[in-house]
Formats: C-alpha cells, sequence, structure tokens
C-alpha cells in the first residue's frame, strides 16, 4: 500500500472512463467529457423544471403566475402560502394534513410490526415453504386495488367505519405489507447464520442475538421500508376518496377539492402542491439509497 | 415457477414434520395437545416447528383478511343484479353482468386503453431513464445535485404531479408550455402556436405525466445496475480496443437485463393501476379511461355494483395472467441473487 511508484497496473484497477486518457488524443476525450457533463446537466435540468417552475410560481402573486408570457422576474410573495395555511379560504389544511400523518406513520408502524417477524419467519429461521410464502405476499400486490374497492367500501359503510381514518390505517398497512415482508427479508438474509450460531453457541439468548447481533445489520433496511411505506401511503388517493369524507379527509383528496372549491388560481395550487409534497421531498432526498433499495424490493443493493 | 430449488438451511426439525401435513392454524392447538402416543421427542420437534411459523402468522392472516376477502366478496356480487339506486332489485343473475361488461363497449376500450397507457409509459420511461442513467454513471461536478434534481418529480405526490401538468404546464391561456412558445416566436418574431394540449392529445398528455414521474424510478434502478457492473471487464475490453459502442452493447446491456425487467415489472404493476393522473388530467374523457377509472365511475356514478364487480373480476384475470409471467421474471432474478450471494 505504500507503493509510490506509478506502475502500468496501477491504472487498469481504476473504473473505466475515470481514468486519465492514456492514448489517442486526450483534448478530444476531455472535450467529450465536458460535453457529457453538460448533457447530463442539461437532461437533470429538464426534469427538475416543471417541479422548478411550479416552486417559483408558488411564490407568485395569482396575476403574476398566469401572465403569459411566463412573467420570471416577478416579485415574490408568501400569498399562495398564506391563503393554503390560513382559514379565510374556508378551507382549513390543518385536519386532513394530521389525518394524513396520522395514516401514514401508525399504518408504517404497523407493517413494521407485522413484517418483521414475519421476515425474520422467512429468512433467519425459515418455514419449509418460505419461497411459496414469499411469493404469495407478492403476489397480493399485482391484484389491482380497485377489484376490491367496491366489498371494502360496503364493508365500511355497513360497519360504520366509513369517513374513519383507522379504516384507512388498516387499508394501506396491507398494501404496504407485501412490500415490506420482501424488503425485510432481502435485509434479514444479509444477517449471517454463523454469526447468529455463534452467539447462540455463546450462551446468548433470543432477544439479545436480536439486539446485539441482527438489529445493528438491519436497522438501514428498517429504515428504508419505513420511508417507502410513508410514502406510499401519504401518496395514496383512490381509497381514501371512495371512503373518506369531511372527519377523515387526507391531503391529496383535500388537494383536489381545494382546486375545484378555488377555481383557477395557479399560485394557490403551486403553493397547496409544494406544501402537500414537502414530506415526501424531504424524506426522499435525505434517503435517495433507500429509495431504491425500497423500491426494488431489496433486489437492488 | 418449481419449488424443487433448495431452501438455504433447512427448518428446525425436518424429520419431524413428514411431507403432506396439514398446515391450518387450527392445528397448532391440536399439536399442543398430541396424542399421548406421541414420543415426547416428536411433540418436542413439532412444537418447534410452530414457534418457526408464529412470527409468520399475524402478518399472513392480516393479509389475506383484508386483500383476500374482499375478492371473494368482489366475485360473489359479481354473480347478483345489485344497483345501489334500485335496492329492492336485488337478484342472482348467473353470468349477466359478465355479459354486460363484454359487450360493453367504453368497457373494451378502457381494456385498450390501459394497456397502450402501461406499456408506452413503462417502455418511454425506460428508455429515458437509461440514457439518464448512463450520464449520470460518469463522474462529473455536480453528479449528485443534478441526481438529486433527476430524481425529483418521482418525489411529488401524484395528484400534486396531475394537477401541476395539467393547469401550470400544459393550460393553453397561462400554462408554461404555451408561454414558452409564445416568447420563442417573440425572439424569433413568429406567431407561436398554442395548443390546447389536453384537448388535443388527451392521452399523450397523460403519458407525459406519468412518464416523467416515472423516469426517475427507472433511472435509480439502472444507476443501480450500472454501478453493480464489474469494472475489469469493461477496463479488459477496452484494452483489447472495442468502442463505447461495442462495450455498451456487449457488456453493459446484458448485465443490464435484469435490471431493466426489474424496472419494467415494477413499473408496470403500479402504472396498470394508475388512478390518480386520468382522473385529475382529463377525468377519463376523450378515450382516456382506463380500467382503474371506469370501474370507480361505474361504481361511484353509476352505482351498479354488479357490473362494477364484474368488471373488476375480469380485471384480476388479466392481472393474474400477467402477474403468472411477472412472479416467473422476479423468481428467476432473485435465484440469479441468491445464487450469487
Amino acid at each position: 500500500m505504500t507503493a509510490t511508484t506509478p506502475t502500468p497496473a496501477a491504472g487498469i484497477s481504476a473504473p473505466a472512463g475515470r481514468a486519465p486518457a492514456r492514448s489517442g488524443a486526450p483534448r478530444g476525450r476531455s472535450l467529450r467529457r465536458a460535453g457529457l457533463a453538460v448533457l447530463a446537466w442539461a437532461a437533470g435540468a429538464l426534469f427538475f423544471l416543471p417541479v422548478a417552475w411550479m416552486a417559483l410560481t408558488s411564490f407568485h402573486s395569482e396575476a403574476d403566475a398566469a401572465s403569459n408570457p411566463p412573467a420570471l422576474t416577478a416579485p415574490l410573495t408568501l400569498d399562495g402560502y398564506r391563503t393554503f395555511f390560513g382559514t379565510s379560504s374556508g378551507n382549513d389544511p390543518w385536519p386532513p394534513l394530521i389525518n394524513s400523518v396520522t395514516a401514514s406513520v401508525c399504518s408504517t408502524l404497523l407493517v413494521l410490526l407485522l413484517a418483521l417477524p414475519a421476515a425474520y419467519a422467512l429468512s433467519i429461521r425459515p418455514v419449509r415453504a418460505w419461497r411459496d410464502a414469499l411469493f404469495f405476499f407478492l403476489s397480493t400486490k399485482m391484484l389491482p386495488v380497485v377489484a376490491g374497492l367496491l366489498p371494502v367500501f360496503l364493508f365500511a359503510r355497513d360497519s360504520g367505519l366509513l369517513d374513519n381514518i383507522w379504516l384507512l390505517v388498516l387499508l394501506y398497512t396491507s398494501m404496504n405489507l407485501p412490500i415490506a415482508v420482501w424488503m425485510l427479508q432481502s435485509f434479514l438474509v444479509e444477517v449471517p447464520a454463523s454469526v447468529i450460531e455463534a452467539a447462540q453457541l455463546d450462551g446468548a439468548r433470543l432477544p439479545t442475538v436480536l439486539g446485539r447481533v441482527v438489529a445493528p445489520v438491519v436497522l438501514p433496511g428498517v429504515a428504508a421500508t419505513a420511508l417507502i411505506c410513508f410514502i406510499f401511503s401519504w401518496n395514496e388517493m383512490l381509497f381514501a376518496r371512495v371512503l373518506t369524507g369531511v372527519r377523515a379527509e387526507t391531503a391529496p383528496v383535500f388537494l383536489t377539492r381545494f382546486v375545484t372549491s378555488q377555481g383557477l388560481f395557479l399560485a394557490q395550487l403551486s403553493a397547496a402542491s409544494i406544501a402537500i409534497s414537502l414530506p415526501v421531498l424531504a424524506a426522499g432526498f435525505a434517503a435517495q439509497d433507500k429509495l431504491v433499495q425500497g423500491l426494488s424490493l431489496g433486489a437492488v443493493k | 415457477m418449481s419449488e424443487r430449488t433448495s431452501s438455504p438451511t433447512p427448518p428446525a426439525a425436518p424429520a419431524a414434520t413428514p411431507p403432506g401435513t396439514p398446515r391450518p392454524a387450527a392445528r397448532s392447538a391440536a399439536a399442543a395437545r398430541a396424542p399421548l402416543a406421541a414420543p415426547p421427542a416428536a411433540r418436542a420437534a413439532r412444537a418447534r416447528v410452530w414457534a418457526t411459523r408464529a412470527p409468520l402468522l399475524p402478518a399472513l392472516i392480516f393479509l389475506i383478511v383484508v386483500t383476500q376477502l374482499p375478492f371473494v366478496a368482489t366475485l360473489v356480487i359479481s354473480l347478483f343484479r345489485w344497483n345501489a339506486l334500485y335496492p329492492d332489485d336485488r337478484a342472482f343473475a348467473g353470468l349477466d353482468n359478465y355479459d354486460e361488461v363484454i359487450g360493453d363497449s367504453a368497457l373494451r376500450g378502457a381494456v385498450v386503453t390501459t394497456v397502450l397507457l402501461t406499456v408506452t409509459v413503462v417502455l418511454v420511461s425506460l428508455l429515458l431513464g437509461l440514457g439518464l442513467a448512463l450520464l449520470l454513471d460518469r463522474r462529473f461536478p455536480g453528479r449528485g445535485v443534478v441526481r438529486t434534481m433527476a430524481i425529483a418529480p418521482f418525489l411529488i405526490v401524484p395528484v400534486a404531479a396531475a394537477l401541476l401538468w395539467k393547469h401550470v404546464l400544459f393550460n393553453a391561456e397561462y400554462g408554461l408550455f404555451n408561454g414558452l412558445l409564445a416568447r420563442v416566436g417573440d425572439v424569433f418574431g413568429f406567431d407561436a402556436p398554442q395548443p390546447d394540449w389536453i384537448s388535443d392529445m388527451p392521452r399523450g398528455a397523460v403519458e407525459a405525466a406519468l412518464v416523467w414521474q416515472w423516469t426517475p424510478f427507472m433511472m435509480l434502478i439502472l444507476l443501480a445496475g450500472l454501478q453493480s457492473r464489474p469494472l475489469e471487464l469493461t477496463e479488459a475490453a477496452r484494452i483489447d480496443g472495442a468502442n463505447d459502442w461495442q462495450i455498451f452493447r456487449h457488456l453493459t446491456l446484458p448485465h443490464l437485463r435484469r435490471y431493466l425487467e426489474l424496472g419494467a415489472l415494477l413499473g408496470s404493476i403500479y402504472i396498470v393501476q394508475n388512478f390518480d393522473a386520468v382522473f385529475t388530467l382529463t377525468k377519463g374523457g376523450l378515450d382516456t379511461a382506463n380500467l382503474p377509472f371506469v370501474i370507480h365511475e361505474e361504481f361511484t356514478q353509476a352505482q351498479d355494483y354488479g357490473v362494477a364487480s364484474a368488471a373488476g373480476v375480469l380485471v384480476v384475470i388479466g392481472s393474474i395472467a400477467l402477474a403468472v409471467f411477472a412472479l416467473r421474471v422476479v423468481s428467476s432474478l432473485f435465484r440469479e441473487e441468491g445464487s450469487r450471494a
């Protein structure tokens, strides 16, 4: 490791395309690389443009927001957010936001509570048909939710659960449970069996093994799973639309109602959209890698 | 899927459970008070098997009750004549509802729309995602920032994204697209066209909004795939004189195959079920109604529970066909993953 003289072999182990050009026309190469970097920036900016525009519009006055050609340099104002969060419009966004938090957080906790033991039984001490069980979980995810909507609605209506946020908690739990079991299983499989056996041979009891050996390896995976479950619950609209009314309304449903009842106010709409997306944006930006692991059911590490 | 693949570690006591042991939950009680004739060793083994299964049961039972029972109910309702607007006229109708669904051109149109929408969105976002991933796989200044910018569309709440496209971008009078067109027209001195995007190309509008949201997702999966590529191979090929295209075609693409499949599969699962974009952008008008939207309408507007359920059952049958194929893909993916570990 202390070798200071560069050898030809040292160059080979450097990642392809990132190694300094060894032959050919170095200037052409670096020009090409700069071109690709510019292209990458342009592509990223293009995808970001609508979000950036929405953010900018949310700080404009309604008049500027609806101007054509677009008013890029119009003065900024917080009016859009004031209208959204204020109750002057007769629409208080806080109850729906709190409902969304309740539904997302509680269903995520419930998912973890159910999925962790299940994943344990499918990985560390697997049941015999663990593979079949795992695929059964996934197969429930492939059935369209809309086909089960009517019975759920009828059941909710007859049992007085309509417009009750806890019904959504249960439904979101079932919606995310298959993904969570898959993900957690893929993380628990990573715990080397030999380590667990060694700890048990040393006389450690199950809680100790779980706490000292399994938990440190698995915690990042649990965080990734929780993030994904939170995002999907927060975003869900079909169930929320059909099964809730005034009391249990969630933020996405509120957003659609906010638009139709307010006419067309672009600045307000943008402010509301940004405000409602903010929890997901913050969580997603903070944990970009976890997002991939979660969405790929743990197949991509 | 063949079930013959060996499990990684043998279960607690393989000898104690003969193959074909029934395993309904009720057996646990039976296991507890096993016949006196059974030797204690077998009893203990059986208890251990159940201790292994126990952690799985709450999740399994919860999922069966909440997701499978409603489908059974849907199946039963689909055989009845049942419209909420005529509550007294409820009777067994056999397969009449299915006749109606199959004969209904709107529903058949919805099947076509669903397939077109899903295939287009998945393919286009996979291709764009691949391009973005290839660009982001190289090291360049500000790569982290570009990656963060590129995944932003996926992190906007879907309803908000649909509203954004409908009102802020597509609107014919004050939307950003026409605004930019007008400005370009001003600069170059011509009258820029001001199309009404949503009514001129309704399906394209829905697809554009969905592609925008799903490309980052594909990009993230493919980027992870690119970064798991064995670099020695690429380097060796380069030394042997292979050019970029040859390396991409013969090394990168084969390696990415399973990531492409995974992206396509997961994308399809979600886009087939998309409701938010169709509902928000076009309200299902102009030939953009997909199956989830039509079933939602059938049940909230027409209140025909029987027909809505029959349509639901047909959707489920279609999904099962898709799922059998999809599960096969996933199973091969994860088997490779397992053999690699």
